[in-house]
C-alpha cells in the first residue's frame, strides 16, 4: 500500500499526521530524533487564534489583519485568511485533546503579543510548545496503535525521488544502522516539515541544533522553489548561554516587561516613546531595528534591558515561571528584582520552501508545511503564529492530499519500501558550516546593503573555488547564496528585510521573493501576490 | 579551565568498547559537557592522551537547554543532561568520565536506542480516546505530567525497571498522571488498570528517580494523585459493595 512519507516530526508533522490517520490514511512520520525532541517543545510564548474569551470583541478578521500588517503586505492574503479562520477550531481542538492552558472560570485566557491589539494568545504559563506537543504526540500515539501511523524516529532525510519532474518518495538513511552507507527509499507523496534553517547559523539561534537547513538545501538543489529566502527574523530579547541564544519570550514583554537603554546617564524606554499604541510589543522586526539603532546612539550605552521588575507576584507564579527559573539559572540574576541585559538573536525563518496556500509545492507529489515553509508570515512573523502555521499548515497539506485524489490507497508498481546500499554524502564539514555561516551573518543581519550583501556573495564565491565539495554542501553554498541574492536583489525595506540603502518600503516590491536554481545558477525572481477573494 | 574527559566509546553495535582519555581546555568559564563533545567533534584534530586520533564521537542533542531530553548520559556516574553539566561542577579531581545510559542498548558511543519508553507509553495507551479538557481544577497536575522530556534518567536509577519489563518506571508515570487527571468516564477503567500494572504496582516508592529528573518534575506529588485516582478510588468502591480495605 502507497503511504504518504512525512519528513519532520514537529509539530507540523505530526499534525499532518494525525489529520491524515482521522481520515483512514497511513504515513510514515520520519524524522533524526523523535518528537519529544522537535523545536517545537521549545515554544514558550504561546499561540494565536481569536476566541474572543477576554471580552475584547476579537473577530479572525482583525487577526487576519494584525498578520498581514505584522508581516507587511506580503504574504499570500488568502492563505492567512484560512489561517487566521481557521485558528479558533485549531486552539479548541487543541483544548479537546486536553492541553491544559491557562484558564479562568473555565475557559481559556488569553495574553497580548507583539503586533497585535486585542489579547489573542493562548497559552500555559511559558512552556506553550512543550505542553501542546506532549497532547499532540499522545494523539498521534493513537493512531500509532491502531498502525496508520508508522513512526521513524532516528531517521535522516538524504533526496527526494524524482522522476520526469514529479516527487515519488524519499530516500533516507536509519542514523540507528551499523552500516553508515545503507539507505532505504520510502515510495509515495511526500510532505516536508523539516523546521528553519538553524544549522545554518551554528551556535547563532535560539533553536535546535537539529534542524541543519540540510532539507531545504537538499530539495532546492532538486528543482524545487523557495519562496522569501532573503527575510530571516531577529528576536529582540535573546541571552547568550553556552553554545547557543537562549529566547526570553516575548510573554515577557506581553505580561507587562519594558524595554529601556541608559541615555546620558538616564533610563530611557525608548519604545514607549517612539510607539505610543503598542509601545513595547510592536512587531519583533521593528522592535529588534529599534534596539540595534539606540545601542550605536553616541548618548546612549550599548547594552538594552528588559525590566520585568514591576510584575506582580502572580504574575511570575502562574504565568511566567518557567521564565523566572530559567533566568536565574543562567543569569544568576532574578527578573523578578533586577532588569536583564537582552540582545536581538535569530529566531525564526519566515522564508523557505515556496508553496501555494494548498501547501503544495512545484513538484507535484510534494508539499511543505511548518517552518520549512514560506507560508503566511510574509516579511515577519507576530510571535504565536507559528506555531499556529505549523499545526494549521500540516494539517492544510493533509486535507490537500485527501482531496486532490493523489493518494489512491492502491499499491504502487514499485517497490513500497527498498533497501539498497550505496555510499551518501558524508555531513558537511563543521569548518565549512562555520565560514558559510560568517559569510551569511556578514550579508543578512538586521541592517544590510548593497556593498556588505555583494561582498557575501563574492566570499561565498571563492570559498566555493577552494577545493571540491561533495553534494550536501553544495547544496549549502545554492543555498546560503539564494538567501543572499534574494536580500540583493529586493531593492527595499520590507520587515525583517532593512536596506540602509533602500530604506522605503516600495509598493514595486510587493511581491513574494522566489529562488529558483537553474543551470547551477541562482535565480531569483517576483511574484505577483494574488489578491484576496470575495467570500 | 582544563578537564581530562574518560569517554566510553563503542564504535558500533555489538562492537567492543573502549575508554578514550582527552585533555580538554576551554576559556568559557560556564562550558558545558555538551559544548566540550560540540568543540572536539567540529575541531576534528583532537588526539587522546595515548596520542590516538580522536574520531567523531556520537551523541544526540537538540536544544542545548535542558528542554528536549536528547543529550542524558552518563557523567561520573549519574545519569544528567550534557547541555546542563557545566563541567567546573562536575568534574572530580580534573576529571568527568562519560558513558552511554546503561539501561538502554547502545548504538554508537554516547547515543543509546530509547524506543523502549516510547513503546512502553503505546502499551500503557496513553493517549485520550475521546474528547477530553483539562480544566482548571487538574491543570497543575496536567501541566505537571506534560512536562516529561523523555530522557530516561529516572530509568536509569530506578531499581525496578528494566528493558522489557512490566514495570515502566517514572517515565511512564509521569506522562499518565496527565492521562489520568482529564480522563474520560469511557477510558476510566482501562487507564486506571494500565496505570496500576504497570506503574503502581512495581515502584518501590524509594523516590531515587526524583532527584534525578532533570526537568525537576514533582514525582511524588504526581504519584499521590494517580494512586488516590487509579488505586484508592477502586478501594472506595470496594468499600460501597461491602467488602473490607
Ligand atoms: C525558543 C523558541 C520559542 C518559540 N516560541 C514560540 C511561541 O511562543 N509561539 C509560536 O507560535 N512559535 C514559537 N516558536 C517557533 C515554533 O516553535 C516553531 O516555528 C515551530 O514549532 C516549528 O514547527 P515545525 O513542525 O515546523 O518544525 P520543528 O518542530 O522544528 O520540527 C522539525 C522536524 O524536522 C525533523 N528534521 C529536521 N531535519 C531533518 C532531516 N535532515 N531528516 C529528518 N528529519 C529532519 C526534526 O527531527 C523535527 O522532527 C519558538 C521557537 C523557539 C526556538
Ligand atoms: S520511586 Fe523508586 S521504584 Fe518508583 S519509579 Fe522512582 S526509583 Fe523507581
Ligand atoms: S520523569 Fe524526569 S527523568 Fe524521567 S524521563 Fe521524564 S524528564 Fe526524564
Ligand atoms: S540538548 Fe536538549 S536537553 Fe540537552
Amino acid at each position: 500500500m502507497s503511504r504518504i512519507n512525512i519528513i519532520g516530526a514537529g509539530l507540523a508533522g505530526l499534525s499532518a499526521a494525525i489529520e491524515l490517520a482521522e481520515n483512514g490514511i497511513a504515513s510514515r512520520l520520519v524524522s533524526l530524533q523523535p518528537s519529544e525532541r522537535a523545536q517545537s517543545v521549545l515554544a514558550e510564548g504561546g499561540i494565536n487564534g481569536a476566541i474572543n474569551t477576554m471580552g475584547e470583541n476579537d473577530e479572525a478578521e482583525n487577526h487576519f489583519n494584525d498578520t498581514l500588517k505584522g508581516g507587511v503586505f506580503m504574504a499570500d492574503p488568502n492563505a492567512v485568511e484560512n489561517l487566521t479562520y481557521g485558528a479558533p477550531e485549531i486552539i479548541r481542538w487543541l483544548e479537546g485533546i486536553g492541553v491544559p492552558f491557562n484558564m479562568e472560570n473555565g475557559d481559556i485566557i488569553l495574553r497580548n503579543f507583539g503586533g497585535q491589539k486585542k489579547k489573542r494568545t493562548a497559552y500555559a504559563r511559558s512552556s506553550t510548545g512543550k505542553i501542546i506537543m506532549s497532547a499532540v504526540i499522545d494523539e498521534a500515539r493513537k493512531y500509532e496503535a491502531s498502525g496508520l501511523i508508522y513512526r521513524m524516529p532516528h531517521h535522516e532525510f538524504l533526496r527526494l525521488i524524482t522522476e520526469n519532474g514529479e516527487c515519488k518518495g524519499v530516500r533516507i538513511h536509519d542514523c540507528y544502522s551499523n552500516d553508515k552507507n545503507s539507505v532505504i527509499d520510502l515510495y509515495g507523496p511526500v510532505i516536508l516539515c523539516s523546521g528553519g534553517l538553524n544549522g545554518l547559523f551554528p551556535g547563532m539561534t535560539t533553536g535546535t541544533t537539529q534542524n541543519s537547513g540540510d532539507v531545504t538545501a537538499a530539495v532546492f538543489s532538486q528543482g524545487v522553489l523557495l519562496g522569501n529566502p532573503e527575510m530571516v527574523q531577529y528576536h529582540p530579547t535573546t541571552i547568550g548561554i553556552t553554545g547557543k541564544r537562549c529566547l526570553v519570550t516575548e510573554a515577557a514583554r506581553g505580561e507587562g516587561g519594558r524595554l529601556y537603554i541608559m541615555r546620558n546617564g538616564e533610563k530611557w524606554y525608548f519604545m514607549e516613546e517612539k510607539y505610543p499604541e503598542l509601545k513595547n510589543l510592536m512587531p519583533r522586526d521593528v522592535v529588534a531595528r529599534e534596539m540595534y539603532f539606540v545601542r550605536r546612539r553616541e548618548d546612549c550605552e550599548d547594552k538594552v534591558y528588559l525590566d520585568m521588575t514591576g510584575l506582580d507576584g502572580k504574575v511570575w507564579s502562574r504565568k511566567l515561571s518557567d521564565l523566572r527559573e530559567e533566568l536565574i539559572k543562567y543569569l544568576g540574576e532574578d527578573p523578578k528584582t533586577t532588569p536583564i541585559n537582552v540582545k536581538e538573536g535569530i529566531h525564526y525563518f519566515m522564508g523557505g520552501i515556496d508553496t501555494d496556500e494548498d501547501h503544495r509545492t512545484n513538484l507535484p507529489g510534494l508539499f511543505a508545511a511548518g517552518e520549512c515553509t514560506c507560508q503566511y508570515h510574509g516579511a515577519n512573523r507576530l510571535g504565536g503564529n507559528s506555531m499556529l502555521g505549523a499545526i494549521f499548515g500540516g494539517k492544510k497539506a493533509a486535507r490537500t492530499i485527501i482531496s486532490s485524489g493523489i493518494y489512491t490507497g492502491e499499491d504502487t508498481a514499485e517497490p513500497d519500501e527498498k533497501i539498497t546500499a550505496e555510499p551518501f554524502s558524508e555531513p558537511a564539514s563543521p569548518i565549512l558550516i562555520e565560514r558559510i555561516s560568517e559569510i551569511l551573518l556578514a550579508g543578512l543581519g538586521i541592517v544590510r546593503n548593497e556593498e556588505g550583501l555583494r561582498k557575501s556573495l563574492s566570499e561565498l564565491e571563492t570559498l566555493e573555488s577552494e577545493r571540491e565539495y561533495c553534494q550536501r554542501e553544495k547544496s549549502r553554498f545554492r543555498l546560503a547564496e539564494a538567501m543572499l541574492r534574494g536580500a540583493l536583489e529586493r531593492r527595499e525595506s520590507r520587515g525583517a528585510h532593512y536596506r540602509e540603502d533602500y530604506p522605503d518600503k516600495n509598493e514595486e516590491y510587493r511581491k513574494a521573493t522566489v529562488a529558483e536554481l537553474k543551470g547551477g545558477r541562482v535565480n531569483i525572481s517576483f511574484r505577483t501576490l494574488p489578491e484576496r477573494r470575495k467570500k | 579551565m582544563k578537564v581530562r574527559l574518560d569517554i566510553l566509546r563503542c564504535e558500533s553495535i555489538g562492537s567492543k568498547p573502549f575508554w578514550q582519555s582527552i585533555d580538554y581546555e576551554t576559556e568559557d568559564e560556564n562550558s558545558t559537557v555538551a559544548a566540550a563533545l560540540t568543540d572536539i567533534n567540529n575541531s576534528g584534530s583532537y588526539i587522546d592522551t595515548e596520542e590516538r586520533a580522536v574520531s567523531h564521537i556520537s551523541w544526540e542533542c537538540s536544544c542545548l537547554q535542558k528542554k528536549c531530553g536528547a543529550c542524558a548520559m552518563l557523567i561520573n556516574s549519574y545519569p544528567r543532561l550534557a547541555c546542563d553539566s557545566k563541567l567546573k561542577e562536575v568534574r572530580r579531581n580534573g576529571v568527568i568520565r562519560i558513558e552511554p545510559l546503561k539501561k538502554f542498548p547502545v548504538v554508537r558511543d554516547l547515543v543509546v536506542d530509547r524506543s523502549i519508553m516510547m513503546e512502553n507509553l503505546k502499551t500503557m495507551k496513553l493517549w485520550f480516546q475521546e474528547y477530553a479538557r483539562a480544566d482548571e481544577t487538574v491543570g497543575d497536575i496536567a501541566y505537571e505530567g506534560s512536562r516529561c522530556l523523555q530522557c530516561g534518567c529516572c530509568l536509569e536509577v530506578c531499581p525496578n525497571f528494566y528493558s522489557g519489563g512490566q514495570f515502566f518506571g517514572t517515565a511512564t508515570i509521569v506522562p499518565a498522571s496527565r492521562l489520568i487527571s482529564a480522563v474520560p468516564e469511557s477510558q476510566r477503567k482501562e487507564v486506571f488498570r494500565e496505570y496500576r500494572k504497570h506503574g503502581y504496582e512495581g515502584c518501590g516508592k524509594s523516590l531515587a528517580c526524583r532527584s534525578v529528573c532533570p526537568a525537576g518534575i514533582d514525582i511524588e506529588d504526581l504519584l499521590v494523585n494517580s494512586n488516590a485516582a487509579a488505586v484508592w478510588k477502586r478501594r472506595k468502591r470496594k468499600l460501597k459493595n461491602g467488602k473490607k480495605d
